[in-house]
């Protein structure tokens, strides 16, 4: 058995007084692709920004319970919550790139980790906007503002930011939520790629591309993880009646 | 049908008509500065105006020289800006990233107060309290200098420069931090390198209204500054203002005189410079966000 890159055990979570996550237990393994589904408000979100601590912004955020990364407790006092955020890369739901240049935007990762060399820089920017299939469409034009580029462009600059950081496990949540199905196709063909080298966990609200890209699936439901197991079982064998409702479409 | 048509119509014209209703108070103000001021330009000459280094409305003969003022004001309002525009931005980061709830609300409330305490009065209390520590810290012969005024003036425009950079920086989208603390950003370097420079337009004009309150406060300046119509060597001697001496003379001339219309010209400079401020800011702002 490998070593789990998480292991979440009794996990709750909270915005003030609101119980969103309920004892949560999951492990997750390396090199492979986790999809979390559930229908919308069900807490999936809350669970993979609890994962890289990205929820500590929000004042109103409490969680009990541990989540390990490799052995770690990130929520143990002498975390460097820094250096998990780089090793534990995010692509969020709406594609938020910064307001500068695609290159700036590529460049700014690397500054932010102390890669001053032009060089360096140029070559970094150069095979992660390839790695995230937006080479091609953009690369004469590196100097425009992010911003303009379409949101489908935009959400694969987001992920060649991440793969810039080189880090070990990728977080994406609903990364194809506003995009067209090229786009789309794009990036599943991109995640399915990345399973060779990172760990990945991915929200989505496609079943389809659920049972396509991922290994592993897990079903959430008002905030309790009702079922967790390998994605072909979950889709053609679910143990719970709610699992095999919610992905025949019966409710949700 | 005819109703909706005329309603749009109506709604249209009156947010046209107000959109321009400050355009036109700014020309009608700036024509009324030049019918007052221009005929005193057929006198004397522009560039003798500007340059000459003597004031001496009254005496016979009397000289018109404004190069004292106009370095005055320069003076203070570039001290108040390096004294207060550092500091405003740190304040607004503080207040919009840092405190903690608590001690936001308290800023924020006593920011606000700092901004509705009229001028006279900041004058006022500047006068007893910063006048004397200056010259006794300093070891001055006086202190009213230009030093105390940009103190004062610098405090004074403060309160704008804050609330509204710290607007800006609210205004910044969440995600936008959190794209930066999500790719392992020290939340300082998301701050320096991503809020900050999301927030540049917003901030640098706050900046910009709070030096436009610096050069044309009066009261304050009036009472701190010393008043002396001469060309000033270092912070720390007395100055005068071009705003301080319209408002000191302007009681004391006769209607019609000389003295009365060259107060007038004082303005169209004053206007003059303020636009150019104005303007350059504008061509920064928008060369850097095309
Ligand atoms: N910042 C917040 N403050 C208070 N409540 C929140 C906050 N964020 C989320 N919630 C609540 O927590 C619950 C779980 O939200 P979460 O965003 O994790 O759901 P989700 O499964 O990701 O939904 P979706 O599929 O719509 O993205 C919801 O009921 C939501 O209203
Ligand atoms: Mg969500």
């Amino acid at each position: 058995m490998v070593n789990p890159t998480f292991r979440i055990t009794g996990l709750d979570a909270f915005y003030g007084n609101k119980h969103v996550l309920k004892n949560i237990n999951i492990d997750i393994l390396p090199n492979a692709v986790t999809a979390l589904i559930g229908p919308s408000g069900c807490g999936k979100s809350t669970f993979i920004r609890s994962l890289n601590r990205i929820n500590d912004l929000i004042l109103t955020f409490r969680r009990e319970g541990k989540v390990c990364y490799h052995n770690q407790d990130i929520y143990a006092k002498d975390v460097d919550v820094v250096e998990l955020r780089r090793r534990v890369g995010m692509v969020f739901q709406k594609p938020n790139p910064f307001p500068k240049s695609i290159y700036d935007n590529i460049a700014y990762c690397l500054k932010v980790h102390g890669i001053k060399d032009k060089d360096k820089i140029d070559a970094t920017v150069e095979s992660s906007l390839k790695k995230a299939a937006l080479w091609d469409e953009v690369k004469n034009s590196l100097r425009q503002n992010a911003l303009t580029l379409s949101g489908g462009q935009q959400q694969r600059l987001c992920i060649a930011r991440t793969l810039a950081v080189e880090p070990e496990v990728i977080l994406f949540d609903e990364p194809c939520s506003s995009l067209d199905p090229i786009s789309t196709a794009k990036i599943e063909e991109l995640i399915h790629q990345l399973k060779q080298s990172y760990t990945l966990i991915i929200v989505t609200h496609n079943m389809q591309q659920a049972a396509r890209v991922s290994d592993f699936a897990g079903f959430f439901l008002l905030g309790e993880l009702i079922e967790f197991d390998k994605t072909d079982k979950i889709f053609t064998a679910p143990k719970d009646k709610r699992t095999e409702d919610y992905i025949t479409g019966r409710f949700g | 049908m005819r109703i909706r048509l005329f309603k749009e119509f109506i709604i249209e014209k009156l947010i046209f008509l107000s959109g321009i209703a400050s355009i036109l108070f700014v020309i009608l103000i700036f024509v009324f500065l030049l019918k007052e001021g221009l005929s005193f330009f057929k006198e004397i000459n522009l560039f003798k105006f500007i340059s000459g280094k003597h004031w001496y409305p009254i005496s016979e003969p009397e000289q018109f020289g404004i190069l004292p003022m106009i370095l005055g004001s320069l003076l203070v309002t570039l001290g108040a800006i390096i004294f207060a525009v550092p500091l405003s931005i740190g304040a607004a980061f503080y207040i919009s990233e840092v405190a903690p709830g608590k001690i936001k609300d308290i800023l924020k409330a006593g920011i606000e107060m700092l901004a509705a305490i009229p001028s006279v009065v900041l004058g006022f209390i500047g006068m007893i309290t910063l006048v004397p520590l200056v010259k006794n810290v300093l070891h001055l012969p006086t202190g009213l200098t230009a030093f105390s005024g940009s103190i004062m003036l610098g405090l004074m425009s403060m309160p704008t420069i804050i609330s509204i950079s710290e607007d800006a920086i609210n205004a910044v989208p969440k995600s936008y931090k959190e794209g930066a603390l999500a790719l392992g950003a020290t939340r300082w370097q998301a701050m320096y390198r991503v809020t900050i420079y999301a927030a540049l337009p917003g901030i640098i004009a706050a900046s910009m209204l709070g030096i436009g309150r610096v050069i044309g406060e009066t009261m304050a300046v009036m009472m701190i500054t010393g008043n002396a119509a001469v060309i000033p060597h270092t912070f720390f001697q007395p100055v005068r203002t071009l705003t301080a001496t319209i408002a000191a003379e302007m009681g004391e001339t006769v209607y019609g005189s000389m003295h009365y219309y060259s107060l007038f010209a004082i303005g169209i400079i004053l206007f003059i410079i303020t636009f150019i401020i104005n303007i350059t800011a504008d061509m920064v702002l928008h060369r850097k966000h095309k």
